[in-house]
């Protein structure tokens, strides 16, 4: 129970008026940042880099814990509401999220979604606290061949948002995956799709398009029919202000389902929550399936609780994976790494032994950030719900008018407005002919992890395919590939003998 | 409702005042300075642009200060955009050996001959390293296995200018780079995964970056690639133990063109009070930065020569 001894010394630390003040500051903060589109926790953070020079370091970094989750609660607020993540971890809390809220539910998918964060957050900083030495082992089992049988693994776990419509799905998902091949290929150098456009040298980034086939597509779509029947546009707002017991019990096996989906992928640099996120929704779409009673397509409660607790259980163990092996898993993530270096500090193997007060002053900030945010959240779950009482006309110029901002914040290029406004009318397209979005995002968040991971292999074993067979993790995620596959061609086959008796 | 509405005027007509008048003021050098850092934030040069930024402050070497992120292809939108800065004279840029390989991969149209270096400042080094649990211990072992199967010791880095280290200590074996296994990386924390995973057999990495993985016993160091040994730091040179590879990861300061020589001395004059600053020593220390300033035309003469030296080495890869 040493770590508990360390925790309770790191409480002790963290709890003293002035840091308690910073974190209160830094959740308030996390959380009206991740409430603008396209603005997640990264930005705030780097924007609050230079306050590293005026503050000692534990409060700094306390203060940043703050920002941190605060980003997490925050950017499910407008994903909910107007159908525009703050990030990419969001993304799959629009899928149904979105719906409850269109349904007059509105309230209750913000508490789900808060109480979704602040499990996966919680059991994350738990694990964090007593296996983050430990993490550094689990790691170095992830090479270019578990990524590649993963990503794989995701692809047909994923695979229940195409199969509404299989060709529209696939199609979607290649544009996905095409939009994710524009830029430099960092192998080779060579240039692709970029049309000798510097501007498009680094691609496109999750955040412009899902922000833009989202809440851009969204806002066209409103537009185009607002005048055949405005009432259908005007959200509903008369829900309860709260979960009932029937809806607590309803989310709760999938927050628990959701956080365990979450957890592992923190510690292993796949680059930010999405993935995790994408899977406990598809997770949670195919056990809905086999219910007397779907519920999934008219706001299911469990398919925005899911992913909720699996993107912030991915976070916060992320966070360790940073403290621990020095390993910056997100974009916030990188930016805290650099906030380190400011103080001299290097996150990796020795910063447990080298600044003990700190690291563990911060785990706990971890605990109390989370409360905080928790209060924070659920009360204004049924102010924010009432930003939908606002005339449709000026909430969606609104949300149009921050979705510019958000993107121009992060870039400073017009460049990015223009490819904001052209992927908008893609998504306005996409969604007047009834074409899924989710699978193009997900193609987008897949197909480099595959791509990267398959090139990477065959790099390091000059040529050899056998690489991506050896070593117990790819040989069971593609052992389970073939039963998920197995099943699903079996029930299809079922189902279609029934249908032709 | 009213009182707000008010209230709410009068603070933004005062805040749009001062902040009118503070960016008329802005011709002046002294008064308003804006400080790019062609990258996003949390990097090595937007760490460079704030700790500059923070000197100046501490030390009221000018009236107000911001570092501006231009993130983009390497550093060339950047560059590209202070190339259009004509004549802004309160205006500063920072550029290194991996922004030159940017512009000589990328083919870019805006070089370093389109705007004005002022001067070197600091510099970093590469380490050459392997995982703990590997076969080589020495420099010339680890080579004399790559000479042998080139492309069968796979070489990871953090960034393009990791890549050009191992170019050059490959030519500097006699190994022909096109040859060689490169798996690019983003950031040393990837790298140094890529390492432990087992997915790369050696990597060059930024010494700060991987110095702790080192010291813990996860990573070993053959060969630092500098002129000579860090103060405090055991590891031997790649030059003494036979391989003259001394690439340096250098840190400039660039102005927009078409600015007066007269302002260029002023910038001058402001980079060289800023550099001298308690502050900036301190930031040097903590980013184990090594101090070269270089102003003049031997400044000159040496951007030329990086400039042709690392384009050649682009050369080499591509």
């Amino acid at each position: 129970m040493d770590a508990l001894n360390l925790l309770m010394d790191g409480f002790a630390g963290a709890l003293t008026p002035m840091n308690l003040l910073w974190v209160v500051v830094g959740c308030l903060l996390g959380t009206a940042v991740g409430v603008l589109p396209g603005l997640g926790s990264s930005m705030a953070v780097a924007l609050l880099l230079p306050m590293t020079f005026a503050l000692d370091p534990t409060a700094a970094f306390i203060l940043f814990a703050g920002v941190y989750f605060g980003g997490l609660f925050g950017d499910s607020t407008m994903a909910i509401l107007m159908n525009t993540p703050g990030q990419g971890s969001a993304i799959a809390s629009t899928f149904e999220g979105h719906k409850m809220a269109k349904d007059g539910r509105a309230p209750q998918a913000l508490a789900t979604a808060a109480i979704g964060a602040f499990i996966g957050g919680m059991v994350a900083s738990v694990v964090v606290v007593f296996l983050a030495p430990r993490l550094a082992d689990f790691s170095a089992n992830f090479g270019p061949a578990e990524y590649f049988a993963l990503a794989l693994f995701a692809f047909v776990a994923t695979s229940s948002v195409v199969s509404d419509s299989a060709v529209k799905g696939l199609a979607s998902l290649v544009l996905g995956l095409g939009i994710a091949t524009v830029g430099i290929d960092a192998i080779s150098g060579s240039e692709r799709f970029t049309y000798g456009s510097a501007n498009l040298f680094d691609g496109i980034s999750l955040v412009t398009v899902s922000v833009a086939v989202l809440a851009l597509g969204e806002v066209l779509h409103v537009a185009s029919r607002i005048r055949r029947n405005p009432a259908a546009h005007q959200m509903k707002v008369t829900g309860r202000p709260f979960l009932s017991r029937a809806e607590l019990k309803e989310a709760a096996p999938a927050w628990a389902r959701g956080t365990a989906i979450g957890l592992p992928f923190g510690v292993i640099p796949v680059g930010g929550a999405e993935v995790p996120t994408f899977m406990s929704y598809d997770l949670e779409r195919r056990i809905d399936r086999r219910r007397p009673n779907p519920m999934f397509g008219k706001g299911a409660i469990r398919g925005l609780a899911a992913p909720e607790a699996a993107g912030n259980a991915t976070t916060g163990t992320a966070m360790g994976a940073l403290l621990a092996l020095g390993l910056p898993v997100s974009a916030t993530a990188a930016i805290m790494l650099a906030a380190f270096q400011q103080y001299g500090l290097q996150p990796g193997p020795l910063l447990f032994d080298r600044a003990p007060e700190l690291v563990w002053a911060l785990l706990a900030s971890f605990f109390i950030a989370m409360v905080v945010l928790l209060v924070i959240n659920l009360p204004f779950a049924q102010l924010w719900a009432k930003l939908l009482l606002i005339p449709s006309q000026y909430l969606y110029a609104g949300i149009t008018v921050f979705c510019g901002l958000g993107i121009y914040a992060t870039s400073g290029a017009v460049f990015d407005l223009l490819l904001l406004l052209g992927l908008g009318v893609l998504g306005f397209i996409m969604r007047r002919h009834g074409v899924p979005v989710a699978p193009l995002l997900i193609g987008m968040v897949l197909g480099p992890l595959a791509e990267t991971s398959l090139r990477d292999g065959l790099l390091s074993s000059n040529g050899d395919y056998s690489i991506f067979v050896t070593g117990p993790i790819p040989l069971v995620l593609y052992g389970l590939l073939f039963i998920v596959l197995a099943l699903t061609v079996r029930s299809k086959i079922v189902n279609r003998a029934r249908r032709d008796v | 409702m009213t009182v707000y509405g008010v209230v709410a005027a009068a603070v933004i007509g005062v805040a749009a005042f001062f902040s009118f008048q503070s960016a008329t003021a802005g011709s002046d050098i002294r008064a308003n300075l804006t400080l790019i850092a062609p990258a996003g934030a949390g990097g090595g040069w937007d760490t460079f642009m704030r700790e500059q930024q923070q000197a100046m402050r501490a030390n009221s070497l000018v009236n107000n200060s911001q570092v501006v992120n231009i993130p983009g292809a390497a550093g060339t939108i950047g560059l590209g955009q202070l190339s259009t800065m004509e004549g802004q004279a309160n205006t500063l840029m920072v550029t290194g050996a991996g922004l030159v390989a940017g512009v000589a991969q990328l083919d870019s149209a805006v070089t370093h001959d389109d705007v004005r270096p002022i001067a070197r400042v600091v510099e970093e080094y590469d380490v050459v390293v392997v995982p703990a649990d590997s076969p080589y211990e020495t420099i010339d072992e680890l080579v004399a296995d790559w000479r042998a199967n080139p492309a069968e010791v796979a070489w990871t880095g953090g960034g393009t200018f990791d890549q050009l280290v191992m170019t050059e200590l490959a030519l500097e074996a006699g190994i022909e780079p096109s040859k060689t296994t490169y798996i690019p990386k983003s950031g040393g924390g990837e790298a140094t995964q890529a390492l432990i995973t087992g997915t790369a057999d050696a990597a060059t990495s930024g010494y700060m970056d991987v110095a702790d993985q080192i010291e813990a016993g996860r990573l070993k160091a053959l060969g630092m690639a500098a002129p000579q040994r860090l103060e405090g730091v055991e590891i031997p040179t790649l030059t003494e133990q036979g391989f003259a590879v001394d690439l340096a990861n250098w840190r400039a300061v660039l102005a927009p063109p078409g600015i007066t020589d007269e302002e260029f001395a002023e910038l001058r004059t402001l980079l060289e009070e800023s550099v001298a600053t308690p502050e900036w020593q301190k930031a040097v220390e903590r980013n184990k930065w090594t101090e070269v300033y270089l102003a003049g035309d031997e400044f000159d003469a040496f951007m030329a020569s990086e400039q042709e030296r690392i384009a050649q080495l682009v050369e080499e890869i591509s």
